[in-house]
């Protein structure tokens, strides 16, 4: 199929929220596994159309936090999340939400990329599918091909949008599972370690692709490569044994931290 | 300091050592995986001999039951005889009993003889027509029935030799021993080595193994497996139709959506020990519930399929949980992760990818089902049968038999030309269950094929 030469077509769904005002906001967020209590007392605000990078070393909660935004925990029967979690000041811990809808808003990339063993076509239209996205095939083409730019994967598969997204390269993959999380225009996107499985070069691309992707979306990344948080975030949060200790431009987190913490791990002197 | 001198401890320890020369534990591990391999490899030879020697019995036993002995012969349809008063009409001619056509058999054989020349020798013409099979007779007869335009008619019929001029061309009858015979004689036997020559007595492909029903004691030589395959065919339906769609359901209901608790741990159970309960229960199970209690007709494949689908369930549930549990639970998450609900995630991407799994557990569930006979025994499926079941539905409330029954059954029998039937049987049997995991070796690639 021939799709280039459509991209002027496709216009990003124009975002309510400015840069820099708030996204999410968590509000005394306490999460259990059974008896474990993971993450204590969270307090953040993740602002729109920005960076937002959690850093911290393992084991701290920052996973466990990034999925609270989704509500992947729902899946963890043993996971219980307290506190009040808003996007756009909609508590998505209110009982009338469905996680379904609410994970459509929110997409997610994970850490080892995961595409479906299908085509790389169906990868990405398996999201706009299933929420009634495209009314046409030619829509669902249309919103292929703009996922695929987005992640800056199309010019690789244009030609083979038949062939599996299996057969893709590791980082090629990972591109594919951000092109498959974006089709679905989601307003946030959430993304745990999504280099951690790449090389430096599918590294740098994936960074570029989350820098572009910040014009659109407001995106929160864990990484636990400080290189990384300084080069792609504005914003850093810094996670301790389940506490939030401390959050503030990446800039100053880099050079001036408050916490003393924070400092000792930036330095490498733990975790 | 101590740390260097320690290292400097193991070094020299390592110096010492050649490769070359493997030291005396290296030398006891390497004899020990030695001997685990002599052990494996007798293991396997073993299991090989076994079953190289099970089936050479079977095959040299069985291969000759699909070959039979016939006699090829003209036979007038004597309207004086069939038809008496010329009405042609079906009800009349049937008044007509078997007895009725033994007469023109033996009135074809002996002119059939005398045109080839070859005579009697030392015995009357009635002795000598009893080559010819009891059953032919009644073939005839059936015939005739179906085709009353043919009467008046001389028509050509390839009639069954009787089981011992059959054995005698297996090699299961011998001079000497129809000599001792009550129900064959040695001059029987060069009689037919005599049609033989003339042509009129053949040994080809016997067809009819397949389709001919069950036949009494006495007529080995007519007896088949068609009801027996098609009551397998029938029951192999029913339990493929009521048990993937029910293991498949509850299996994901178990592994997806059940909540974790006692109750579940307690049907987990329940389940694995399910498929350890001996056939020969779920027998007399399928006797108290269906038959005294539903009120369904014995010796019938609904029963039969029913009993089987409880047998088999157990099987495609622990096959299709293990299925859906070895698929990586990050396509779960990515299904999640784009917002579809836990039903699009397994109904688009669990399922498909367990698919091959279900299928061979299932194909392995209907292969056990086709060989099963203690729980069939027990819900009267050894009666004997004659009568074709009808086609379905209306035929699985008729009275069938299934082939493991049937290789039981004709073992039971007295005259020895039935172990050849018995082993051809089987034979059948191992067919239809190479076949089936063939199936599912095929479906399987064809499903993982699919990336
Ligand atoms: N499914 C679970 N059940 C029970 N405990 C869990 C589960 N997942 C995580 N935990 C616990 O919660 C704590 C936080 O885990 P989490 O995965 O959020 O850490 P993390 O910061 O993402 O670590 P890493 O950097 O290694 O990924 C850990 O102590 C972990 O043992
Ligand atoms: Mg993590």
């Amino acid at each position: 199929m021939n799709m280039s030469g459509m991209t002027t077509a496709i216009t990003p769904t124009p975002k309510v929220a400015a840069m820099n005002e708030t996204k999410v906001s968590a509000r005394d967020v306490q999460v259990y596994y059974g008896d474990k209590h993971a993450i204590r007392d969270v307090n953040i605000e993740i602002r729109s159309r920005t960076v937002t990078a959690f850093i911290g070393p393992s084991g701290c909660g920052k996973s466990t936090f990034l999925r609270c935004i989704n509500r992947m925990n729902d899946t963890i029967a043993s996971c219980r999340v307290e506190g009040n979690i808003s996007i756009d000041s909609e508590n998505i811990y209110d009982p009338k939400v469905d996680p379904v809808q609410l994970r459509a808003k929110v997409g997610m990339v994970f850490q080892k990329p995961n595409p479906f063993p299908k085509s790389i076509f169906e990868n990405v239209a398996y999201g706009p599918r299933i929420h009634g996205l495209a009314a046409k095939k030619s829509d669902l083409d249309d919103i292929v091909a703009s996922a695929l730019q987005k992640a800056g994967l199309w010019n690789e598969v244009k030609d083979r949008l038949d062939s599996p997204g299996t057969g893709l390269s590791g980082g090629q993959q990972q591109r594919l599972c951000i092109a498959r999380a974006v089709a679905v225009s989601p307003e946030v996107i959430l993304m745990d370690e999504p280099c951690s499985a790449l090389d430096p070069i599918a590294t740098a691309k994936v960074e570029e692709l989350i820098h572009e992707l910040r014009e659109n979306f407001t995106i929160v990344i864990v990484t636990h490569s400080m290189q990384q948080a300084a080069r792609v975030s504005q914003r850093t949060a810094m996670f301790h044994l389940g506490n939030l200790v401390e959050e503030n431009d990446t800039d100053k987190m880099f050079t001036n931290p408050d916490d003393q913490r924070t400092q000792d791990y930036i330095m490498g002197r733990f975790g | 300091m101590t740390d260097v001198s320690v290292f400097g401890n193991v070094a020299k320890d390592i110096q010492t050592k050649s490769i070359l020369e493997p030291d005396a534990r290296t030398r006891r591990r390497n004899a020990a995986e030695a001997r685990f391999r002599l052990w494996g490899a007798i293991a396997v030879a073993l299991g090989v001999l076994a079953l190289v020697g099970l089936l050479a019995s079977i095959f040299s036993n069985g291969l000759s039951s699909f070959r039979q002995t016939y006699v090829t012969l003209d036979v007038f349809l004597d309207p004086a005889k069939l038809d008496k008063d010329g009405s042609r009409d079906p009800a009349s001619i049937a008044k007509v009993s078997t007895f009725g056509y033994t007469p023109l058999i033996e009135k074809a054989l002996a002119e059939a003889m005398a045109a080839k020349g070859i005579s009697v020798d030392g015995m009357n013409a009635k002795a000598a027509s009893e080559l010819i099979s009891k059953e032919a007779p009644a073939s005839l007869r059936n015939h005739v029935i179906a085709n009353p335009s043919e009467i008046g008619e001389t028509v050509s019929f390839d009639l069954l030799a009787s089981g011992r001029i059959d054995g005698y061309y297996k090699g299961r009858v011998t001079m000497e021993s129809a000599a001792l015979d009550r129900n064959t004689s040695p001059e029987q036997l060069q009689l037919a080595e005599r049609l033989k020559e003339a042509g009129i007595l053949t040994t080809r492909f016997n067809w009819d193994f397949f389709t001919a029903p069950d036949a009494s004691d006495t007529r080995p030589e007519a007896s088949g497996l068609g009801v027996a395959i098609l009551g397998s065919a029938y029951m192999m339906l029913i339990v493929l139709v009521l048990s993937l769609p029910l293991g498949v359901a509850a299996s994901i209901y178990l592994e997806e959506f059940a909540p974790q608790n006692r109750f579940t741990d307690l049907i987990e159970v329940n389940i694995a020990n399910l498929a350890a309960v001996p056939s020969i229960v779920f027998g007399i199970l399928g006797l108290a519930v269906f038959i005294n209690f539903a009120g369904l007709p014995q010796s019938a494949p609904i029963v039969g399929g029913l009993v089987l689908t409880l047998m088999t369930l157990p099987t495609i549930i622990i096959a299709t949980r293990a299925a859906l549990k070895a698929v990586p639970p990050s396509i779960r998450d990515a299904a999640l992760g784009v917002g579809a609900s836990k039903m699009q995630s397994i109904f688009h991407h669990v399922l498909p990818l367990a698919m091959p799994g279900i299928l061979t557990g299932t194909i392995i569930g209907l292969a056990q089902a086709l060989g099963e006979t203690a729980p069939l025994l027990l819900i009267g499926m050894v009666a004997f049968v004659r009568e074709y079941p009808a086609g379905p539905p209306d035929g699985f409330f008729d009275p069938a038999s299934a082939l493991p029954v049937q290789v039981y059954n004709w073992t039971q029998r007295g005259d020895p030309a039935f172990v050849e039937r018995a082993s051809g049987a089987i034979i059948v049997l191992l067919v239809f269950l190479i076949l089936m995991n063939l199936i599912a070796i095929i479906l399987r690639r064809r499903f993982e094929r699919r990336w």
